[in-house]
């Protein structure tokens, strides 16, 4: 087990530091049109000279655009990143960790309840489709859950918009907190009540996003379930067709979904880049969007390693939990 | 024979129909010649492809025939339909349309004089626009913000979006199978480099990588912004192949180890023949599968790029940028009040994920021996 763990470990060092060589070499080939633009005005109007803006590119190591120069900068990139240090952001004027940890949160607590609203409706109903195969429950689920799929972010965000803010005023459109209401400081419930009105909208945007693939992958599993040898046992032992589904099968379903389930928690700190900049929510992803439009490098570069922190993470956990959860399985390597 | 017959009918109901139309007469049988034989089993006997036996099984869905048609519609939509637009109405997707129609906005106010008495106010201003007409006979989805004919737009956007997403799924499933097939035929340590690479490759970020990657595109003059799309195409394989890959590598894992390669490899023969002849074939299926629902994934994010508009540029169509009017960062008005124009687009988006969806899943029933219904 341990000798598996670690070869687990290993290979994600390997794997991201393949990402994070691919990410910086990408990014390093953006353009520097950040600072040009900002000191645009300063060099016409004789405050900087040319060489002060090349200098202040080689301060963030922009300037020599070279192959040795990009993996130069590379290395030093890589040996701050080590100690925590991402860099410092030319948009939000702080360095990246700071700004990552100051928005994570909201995108956070979408996204972990959008996680868990999609739980709690995807696995009954992906089950109980299973369970009825080929029923019209079974078909309407299907169809549901590749309509879910099938949906843009970004459409699926309008629709509701228009149908729940503009037609029904039901929820606010965009943002985060009413502008045109103040609010006490101390009146901590009203701002948190004031918030949680705005992120309605989005939540249920995540989750229908990601509900049809959970309820596919839980009715696939269960169908694979039932149709297994223990399954036909505990039948013909006589037990109820309750007692069959509820403890024999769905406990056996539940080994794949707890490993897949486990994997993504990672992934909610990642934030959704779309539907928060459409709904105009300051968590990460909207942030990142900004940044990424603007040409911030800095941020840019340490979003996008992060990101892939997340993702290795997230494969490091399933593969673990793969191990873990089910009794069954047998580490011999 | 009679009872290899009844046994057949049995299997497939099918044959039952042909059975009835020519019936066996016992005694003639013995004086038949060998061909003759022959003919009649073939009569008696339809013997089934397995490509008719995975069609059969196809069309037997329902879901799957919705899909089809649907994919059907859109494709003669997006690629009749500009021709026949052209050459009846005469005008393509950047044709500008400058249709006057009278606006008339009443505001009212209150307000309380000096004398003292309450005065109601009113302001009505008449304004002529000439863009964003509603749906007309001329026009059937109206014009949007540019004055251009929206519905003709959509076919011109759907051109892009299938164009795209076939080109990219087709160069994905080249790459992806190459580097697989190798991976997974040679194994050892060629296996585990190529698949390190596809594990690094499939940590990257997607989303944010491409609009990194067109950030660079942008920044480059020498590429004009009509084939920025074409470079995004390769990028998008480039980020989705790892996918394939796995697949390939997987299948070939398995097959490698069955007694017919076993039966392949004594004949003597060469290595690619070995690949292409006897292991890539048996991946065919799980290919199609795959590629049916990539291409539902690609048009998302085809139409993601145009909605952030960095896809095809302005004054051509995409159903992305389309859905972008209706931003409400740039004003709710369209969001509000013309869903002719953002919302036929998002349709078309949908249903043609979905007839994808159908279809892929369709295909997966159909080449599963397992599946018995």
């Amino acid at each position: 087990m341990v000798k598996y763990i670690l070869k687990r470990l290993g290979l994600a060092v390997i794997i991201l530091l393949g990402v994070s060589l691919l990410i910086y070499m990408l990014t390093m080939a953006m353009p520097a049109d950040y600072i040009d633009n900002q000191t645009a005005a300063a060099v016409q109007s004789g405050q900087m000279t040319p060489e002060d803006v090349l200098r202040l590119k080689e301060l963030y190591g922009l300037a020599d655009k070279s192959l040795p120069g990009i993996l130069k900068g590379y290395a030093l990139w890589f040996s701050n990143a080590l100690q925590g240090d991402l860099g410092f952001s030319f948009l939000y004027g702080r360095p990246v960790t700071q700004v990552i940890k100051e928005y994570v949160w909201i995108s956070f607590f979408i996204s972990l309840i959008a996680y868990v609203i999609e739980i709690i409706i995807a696995i009954p109903m992906g089950i109980r489709a299973a369970v009825n195969q080929y029923s019209g429950y079974d078909y309407t689920v299907s169809v549901f859950s590749m309509m879910a799929t099938a949906l843009p972010s970004f459409f699926l965000a309008a629709l509701l918009m228009n149908f729940f803010s503009i037609n029904l005023g039901w929820f606010p459109l965009q943002g985060l907190t009413t502008a045109t209401k103040i609010f006490h400081p101390s009146d901590t419930w009203g701002i948190l009540l004031d918030k949680a009105w705005h992120l309605v909208l989005p939540i249920v945007t995540l989750t229908l996003l990601s509900i049809g693939g959970l309820m596919r992958y839980t009715r696939t599993n269960m169908l694979e379930v039932m149709n297994s040898d223990y399954i036909r046992t505990a039948r013909a032992k006589g037990l109820p067709e309750k007692t069959v589904i509820n403890k024999h099968a769905f406990r056996n379903t539940f080994i794949p979904l707890v490993t897949t389930l486990s994997g993504l928690l990672p992934g909610l700190f990642s934030g959704a880049m779309i539907t928060e900049t459409v709904f105009s929510i300051p968590g990460i992803g909207s942030m990142a969007m900004r940044a990424t439009q603007q040409g911030d490098i800095p941020f840019v570069m340490g979003y996008n390693m992060y990101l892939a922190i997340l993702t290795v993470i997230g494969y490091l956990i399933s593969d673990l939990m793969y191990a873990v959860v089910d009794p069954r399985v047998q580490i011999s390597k | 024979m009679t009872d290899n017959n009844i046994n057949l009918t049995n299997q497939h109901d099918l044959n039952s129909e042909v059975n009835n139309k020519t019936p066996v007469v016992q005694g003639e049988m013995a004086r038949l010649e060998e061909e003759e034989l022959a003919v009649q089993t073939a009569k008696n006997f339809r013997s089934i492809s397995p490509a008719r036996m995975v069609a059969k099984r196809f069309f037997r869905s329902r879901l799957s025939i919705v899909g089809l048609c649907i994919i059907l519609f859109v494709f003669l939509f997006s690629f009749l339909g500009p021709v026949i637009v052209d050459a009846t109405w005469g005008y393509g997707q950047t044709e500008v349309f400058k249709i006057p129609r009278q606006s008339q906005l009443l505001t009212k106010a209150n307000f309380e004089g000096a004398d003292g008495r309450k005065y109601v106010y009113y302001d009505r201003s008449i304004s002529t626009v000439t863009t964003k007409a509603p749906p007309s006979a001329d026009h059937w989805l109206g014009t949007d913000t540019n004055g251009l004919d929206i519905f003709v737009r959509l076919m011109y956007g759907g051109r892009i979006s299938l164009t795209i997403s076939f080109l990219t799924i087709f160069l994905e499933m080249i790459l992806g199978t190459i580097l697989g097939g190798i991976a997974g035929y040679y194994g050892g340590w060629v296996d585990q480099l190529i698949m390190r690479i596809v594990d690094i490759f499939a940590c990257l970020p997607g989303m944010p990588i491409l609009l990194i990657l067109s950030a660079v595109l942008t920044s480059i003059e020498e590429i004009p912004a009509e084939h920025r799309i074409y470079y995004m195409m390769g990028f998008l394989t480039l980020i989705s192949w790892t996918g394939t890959a796995r697949l390939v590598r997987g299948q070939l894992l398995s097959l490698r180890e069955q007694e017919f390669m076993l039966a392949a490899e004594t004949t003597g023969i060469k290595t690619s023949r070995k690949i292409f002849k006897h292991l890539i074939p048996n991946t065919v299926p799980q290919l199609i599968v795959s590629a049916s629902l990539g291409l539902g994934q690609i048009i998302l994010y085809e139409s993601t790029l145009s909605y952030l508009g960095i896809g095809v540029p302005f004054p051509n169509a995409a159903w992305g940028s389309m859905i972008a009017l209706a931003d409400p960062s740039k004003g709710q008005e369209i969001l509000a009040y013309y869903p002719n124009m953002w919302l036929p687009a998002g349709i078309l988006i949908v249903m043609t994920v979905l007839a994808f969806s159908f279809v892929g899943d369709g295909l997966r029933d159909a080449f599963d021996p397992r599946q018995k219904k």
